[in-house]
């Protein structure tokens, strides 16, 4: 009885074993060793990027004495507190292109998970035979880097005094922004409705932002409340419009009689800068065949922004907001280097859509 | 609740009893001390019960009763009881505010755009020394004193304790010192008068050496006040690589950006909800 327990428990962590080592890629590594087709090369360079063994995965890079290692990690895991810094790759989808006897080339789509959740990150790799392996040709495109030099910043701040705890009842604390929603529009989605729409600080003074929402049912009962959470640029300077996005999972519009709107604006310390710059926008198609507003982020201030947060706006031909959608991108944005980013638009909206507005929201460690 | 039932009962009972019999004065006011005739003899306790406070005592009865001004600092209805031997007595009296001493005074909004009709509220509620409400009090004055102009004031009679008046703001922004006093209280509260709207915003553009220089004119509203630095002036231009868009705050009276032009582009500004001037610039 004893030794059959054994064997059973021995049999069990043997098994549990394989399955770890599994699940960590390793057989894959295994499998791959000697890259036999060109998308087993991208595999192979991408387990070992999952398993973080960046000097595995720059080891079988054909070119590696034109690449730089240190940008080859930042590439993959982040720098300046970007997003990546914050990011695992979870999983990789590998497809090929188009495949010569020498060369091919291999698409990849890079599933991260993030602090801010899932980002997507599709990439086109050239792969070459060397001998009887594919490695992967990686590109070299050296950063580029601003040269040392002082940039004056000297854009408003705003700092706050607030009433202290121990003033009495009569002594007035500052008045909160004004702060004003200039439209709204709800949207019917497949699974879910969509407030979206615009909201204006109308006041001298930065404001913090949150529009929340309540639906209610015919006979004015609540339904539902939610709030913008990330879909919104929360801190709003003066005279400053951001648009916002409230979800409602599971919802139907016939359901809803009325929406009561709320915005909540907080008087808060902030700074004018940095100023970035949206480049380049443009409604394309993606690689992968769907609609994306795509252009160029450029950060006009000395300082680094650690993770940009895109924000676009889409109106119909009578300027009404008909779709809001918003994106993270994975790199830090350096002064006075462009950035690209693009977002989503469902194809069903993307075909009324007559222009776009695009405003950028920040996150930097040294505010945190 | 435990504490109030034997209360009611005491009060029940000195005004059923009737033995012992009391003369407050019948108002008193608000932290001056009185003295209360009383009748009969021996012994007896007094009670004196207030809106937050009750006392008790061991007294003579038959003798004058001094009650401190420390134990009539709140105003309202107060009931002087005395027990005696023989039973309990009861009078009630009031005891009125103070004369007025101090202010409570709350200015909103403290930013406002210049020339709000009415946008100003200014309320103020007239207390005594010991935070009573006075109900009764002489006029409010009220006073704005602008920046580099001369002081204005007014009075306004105070209803139930409580004065307001409403005003306009000045056609020029700055801060103004909006003022109430009584008494010896004088409170002061600051209203910043902001430039509103930005009117008339217009935009130029000028060749530089990456593209076109684009500045907006100085921003001001319809009254001529510069719109505060940190304003956002939204630029937008579209050429033939796509569309740009930078929100640029406002630094020493204007907005300006650098745009890298490619061929033809059409650029427009925009301050909140107000849009300026649109240009076509390259080719």
């Amino acid at each position: 009885m004893k030794s059959t327990l054994a064997v059973v428990l021995s049999i069990a962590t043997v098994v549990l074993i394989g399955i770890a080592w599994y699940q960590s890629g390793a057989s894959e590594q295994h499998e791959l060793r000697a890259a036999a087709t060109p998308e087993q090369a991208v595999r192979l360079l991408l387990s070992q990027i999952r398993a973080r063994d960046f000097d595995g995965a720059y080891a079988r890079l054909a070119n590696r004495a034109d690449v730089d290692k240190d940008s080859f990690v930042h590439e993959f895991s982040g720098s300046h507190g970007s997003l990546l810094t914050y990011a695992n790759l979870e999983s990789y989808d590998v497809w090929g292109l188009h495949s010569g006897d020498e060369q091919a080339m291999v698409r990849a789509k890079l599933h991260y998970s993030t602090a801010v959740g899932p980002l997507d990150d599709i990439r086109d790799m050239k792969v070459e035979k060397h001998g009887d392996t594919w490695k992967v040709q990686w590109p070299v495109n050296p950063a580029p880097k601003l040269p040392p030099q002082v940039i004056p910043v000297n854009y408003l701040r705003w700092d706050v005094i607030n009433r202290g705890a121990e003033d009495d009842w009569g002594v007035q604390n500052v008045d909160s922004p004004q702060v004003r929603i200039l439209s709204m529009n709800a949207i019917q989605r497949p699974d879910s409705v969509v407030l979206v729409g615009e909201a204006v600080n109308e006041d001298s003074v930065p404001a913090y932002v949150n529009v929340g929402a309540t639906l209610l049912d015919h006979d004015q009962r609540e339904l539902a409340q939610e709030s913008s959470f990330d879909n919104i640029s929360h801190t709003l300077l003066p005279k400053q419009v951001t648009p916002y996005r409230i979800d409602f999972p599971d919802m139907r519009l016939e359901r809803i009689k009325s929406v009561r709107m709320d915005v909540k604006a907080l008087l808060v310390s902030a700074s004018a800068d940095p100023v970035i710059a949206v480049n380049q926008q443009k409604l394309e198609t993606d690689p992968l065949g769907k609609k994306v507003l795509s252009g160029e982020l450029l950060n006009e201030s000395g300082e680094i922004v650690n993770i940009p947060h895109v924000i676009a706006a889409y109106y119909d031909s009578n300027g009404k907001v008909i779709w809001v959608s918003d994106g993270y991108v994975a790199q830090a944005l350096l002064p006075e280097i462009p950035v690209p980013f693009a977002v989503d638009i469902p194809p069903d909206i993307a075909k009324n859509v007559h222009t776009y507005r695009v405003v950028v929201n920040h996150y930097d460690t040294h505010q945190a | 609740m435990s504490k109030t039932i034997p209360f009611l009962i005491l009060v029940a009972a000195a005004w059923s009893a009737r033995a012992a019999d009391l003369h407050p004065p019948s108002e008193a006011t608000a932290g001056n001390s009185i003295s209360i005739l009383t009748s009969g003899s021996g012994k007896a306790t007094f009670y004196l019960i207030g809106p937050a406070s009750v006392i008790k005592r061991q007294v003579q009865a038959g003798s004058d009763i001094a009650v401190d001004g420390d134990d009539l600092q709140n105003s309202g209805r107060y009931i002087a009881i005395l027990c005696g031997s023989d039973g309990c007595g009861s009078s009630p009296f009031l005891v009125n505010p103070a004369a007025p001493n101090r202010l409570s005074l709350q200015v909103h909004p403290s930013r406002v755009p210049v020339a709000s009709v009415n946008g100003i509220s200014v309320v103020a509620f007239v207390f005594d020394n010991f935070h009573n409400l006075a109900l009764r009090s002489p006029p409010v004055k009220f006073s704005i004193l602008p920046k580099d102009e001369k002081p204005v004031s007014a009075d306004r009679p105070v209803e139930n304790g409580v004065a307001w008046v409403r005003l306009t703001s000045a056609r020029k922004q700055g801060t103004t010192e909006i003022g109430a006093a009584i008494g010896h209280a004088d409170e002061i509260r600051v209203v910043q008068q902001v430039a509103a709207e930005a009117c008339n915003l217009r935009i130029h553009a000028n060749r530089d050496k990456n593209g076109f220089l684009v500045e907006t004119d100085p921003v001001r509203d319809c009254s001529g006040n510069p719109v505060p630095d940190g304003t956002v002036v939204s630029f937008t231009m579209s050429d033939a690589v796509g569309k740009t868009t930078v929100d640029v705050p406002i630094k020493r009276g204007v907005a300006k950006i650098a745009m890298p032009i490619k061929g033809r582009a059409r650029i427009s500004a925009a301050s909140g909800v107000v849009t300026g001037n649109e240009l076509e610039v390259g080719g």
